[in-house]
């Protein structure tokens, strides 16, 4: 997993509520077997009419607004548990999503893909999306080591919380596995010291 | 002593270390794959060459992106094709039970593992898919991940996680006749939102749910997700343990008493403290329908649609092409889908085929039977109710996820309403442009035959 500790970007506002992983990537784009290319079909049927031709109103069409940062409304990401959601998003270039709430599975899926979810109070991101909807070019500085998102040159700043192990994973680009496989001998004497009737192996 | 919740009992007994400030190394007694979200995970491992640690717990099904029709044939869709050959062939290499295509146990996952006994209560279970939720009707830890964890199971038996906080979603009363299981979930995501249940698992508890089947309380515990919430849990009682007795690979004789003495144990203390708690009456609930696009959009049949001055609200009625404060009363429907993880199982088509037996669906109504498994399938037939559908005009088809999610070709057309048993109302769920309103079987049963939104609670005789 690549490393992640600061970000310097311009972001890209999508205010919409409850944006949920069949936004993000239609099912009709899961059925290939590896994970590259998702970023073409990112909010494919906001993006893009029926016969291809992009939508001019969608932001990701508007020429002005581009970044490694997607400043999104609460909820994002609800539904289908999908990875192909945050491989869409990187794959295209996203780093960050912010929002003021995210849903369990995808948020997971996020830090897993080393694309990092900060969750900001609902002023905030009030905020933040204001300013960047009005001046595209206005930088977000993120610090994962310090915790903190900021708008640049204006002192508007929030620190976020993410769970010690996950930050220390991302800064150093380890994954779970390797963890996992590490402790595998805690794991086989959990299995032998199980009491019988908890042992529902068939 | 310390006051325990189910939820407290499975998941400690399954903690088989803690990271110091970290997360939690749970162990996963189960493990259910399907074609969509699971060969990502086998190629990472092969690529890392790490084998799959325990094949024997993990049980493999194709479902997702299945064909309804001709399943015997070749799929045409060459991309389909490929991803379950796929599946075939990593379930050979790796000795994973598969029930693929033609098998007499292939279904929807989530309709399976319960009809054939592999879900039991007490254990974690996990799969590539968030309706998993749907076995915690067995007082089962089951959750949704995503395809880096179905990886980090395949390698392991094993996810590292944070426990979730714990919530307690009770119902108490009498449900009015018509009230299915259907709209009591509907009507509490109605009531407390989609992400109410974010970063917790739930308990459902009340004589509602006591005195619910268990395809009912697999109903609930699949829409838990649709409310934020991981996996949501009933406790198991002698309901469970009736519908566990003689299925396929469930214990039986000494084994089973000694299982069931220890299922026994599990139920919530009392006094156990939860993180949040939620009441309902039963008497408010109402058959229930979904005007928008997240499942928390519903209202009772016969109410009207909210009026809010909200962009994501608006932005939402604009695309079912409803308008605020009016009635979905008398709008016409050209689809109907019975069928889903939801509400594919037996029960499901009894009660519609009852209210269907001797009527007509409306001319101009494509409705859809998907039955969830084979077994389910088999048994419609045999109990009769093909007979009644078809005699009906309804299209029964073979099992799969189907038009729930439209991966295959059973897509609703762009702009169509599609009244439907399945769980998400998302823009384009259904197809492009597809408008879903989500329903019970027998909201759903009564709308084909009328071709209309009716107050289904003046038909009911």
């Amino acid at each position: 997993m690549e490393k992640f500790t600061t970000l310097y970007s311009k972001a890209v506002p999508l205010p919409v509520e409850n944006i949920d992983t069949d936004q993000i990537i239609p099912a009709r784009f899961l059925k290939v077997t590896n994970k590259v290319g998702f970023g073409n079909n990112l909010f494919r049927d906001w993006r893009f009419h029926e016969n291809n031709e992009p939508i001019t109103s969608f932001v990701l069409n508007n020429p002005k607004y581009s970044g490694k940062i997607l400043v999104t409304g609460d909820n994002f990401g609800c539904g289908s548990s999908r990875e192909h959601a945050a491989w869409a998003l990187t794959d295209y270039g996203f780093k960050v999503i912010v929002s003021s709430y995210f849903a369990d599975i995808f948020k997971g899926n996020a830090l897993n893909n080393g694309l990092l979810p900060i969750q900001v109070s609902p002023s905030f991101l009030k905020e933040v999306l204001t300013l960047i909807t009005q001046d595209p070019e206005t930088e977000l500085v993120v610090d994962l080591e310090q915790q903190t998102i900021a708008v640049k040159d204006i002192g508007l700043q929030e620190t976020f919380e993410i769970d010690a192990y996950k930050k220390l994973c991302l800064i150093n680009g380890y994954d779970d596995i390797d963890f996992l496989v590490s402790n595998t001998d805690k794991i086989e004497a959990f299995e032998a010291n199980r009491n019988k009737t908890q042992s529902i192996v068939i | 002593m310390e006051k325990k919740t189910l939820f407290d009992k499975v998941w400690d007994s399954h903690v088989v270390s803690e990271v110091p400030n970290g997360p939690q190394i749970l162990y996963i007694d189960k493990h259910l794959i399907h074609e969509v979200t699971s060969p990502q995970a086998f190629a990472e491992l092969e690529e890392r060459q790490i084998p799959i640690f325990r094949p024997k717990q993990i049980v493999a099904t194709a479902d997702h992106n299945v064909p309804t029709k001709n399943q015997h044939l070749p799929i045409k869709d060459l991309l389909s094709k490929n991803q379950l050959e796929q599946l075939t062939k990593n379930c050979e290499k790796n000795n994973i039970t598969l029930y693929d295509l033609g098998h007499q146990y292939q279904g929807i996952v989530h309709v399976i593992a319960p009809e054939l006994g592999i879900t039991l209560p007490g254990m974690t279970m996990v799969c590539g898919d968030s309706h998993t939720s749907t076995h915690g009707a067995f007082g089962t830890i089951a959750f949704g991940i995503g395809t880096s964890q179905v990886a980090q199971v395949f390698a392991s038996q094993c996810l590292l996680l944070n426990k979730p906080k714990s919530l307690r979603v009770s119902v108490n009363g009498q449900l009015a006749k018509g009230v299915t299981p259907k709209d009591v979930i509907l009507y509490i995501i109605s009531k407390i939102g989609t992400n109410a249940g974010t970063g917790y698992f739930c308990e459902y508890a009340g004589n509602v749910f006591q005195e619910m089947s268990m395809e009912g309380r697999m109903t609930v515990c699949n829409m838990s997700i649709e409310m934020g919430a991981r996996g949501g849990m009933i406790a198991p009682d002698d309901i469970t343990f009736e519908y566990i007795k003689g299925r396929t690979f469930a214990p039986k004789g000494n084994e089973l008493e000694e299982k069931i003495a220890y299922w026994k144990t599990l139920p919530t203390d009392e006094g156990a403290v939860f993180d949040k708690e939620y009441a309902f009456d039963a008497a408010d609930i109402a058959p229930m329908i979904t005007y928008g696009t997240n499942p928390g959009m519903g209202i009772k049949i016969n109410d009207r649609i909210p009026v809010l001055e909200d962009e994501s609200f608006t932005k939402a009625l604009d695309y079912m092409g409803f308008r605020k404060g009016e009635s979905l009363l008398e709008k016409p429907i050209n689809y109907v889908f019975i069928g889903s993880c939801t509400n594919s199982r037996i029960e499901d088509f009894r009660i519609a085929a009852q209210y269907i037996n001797g009527k007509q669906k409306a001319a101009h109504v494509n409705a859809l039977i998907v039955p969830g498994s084979q077994q389910v399938a088999k048994q419609i037939q045999e109990e009769g109710l093909t007979a009644i559908f078809e005699k009906a005009g309804f299209e029964i088809r073979q099992p799969g996820c189907s038009a729930c999610l439209a991966m295959n070709d059973d897509k609703i057309p762009a702009g169509e309403y599609c009244v439907s048993t399945s769980n998400r109302n998302f823009e384009g769920r259904q197809g492009q442009g597809a408008r879903t309103l989500l329903s019970s079987p027998l909201v759903a049963a009564a709308i084909a035959v009328e071709g209309k939104i009716i107050d289904i609670t003046k038909h009911l005789n």
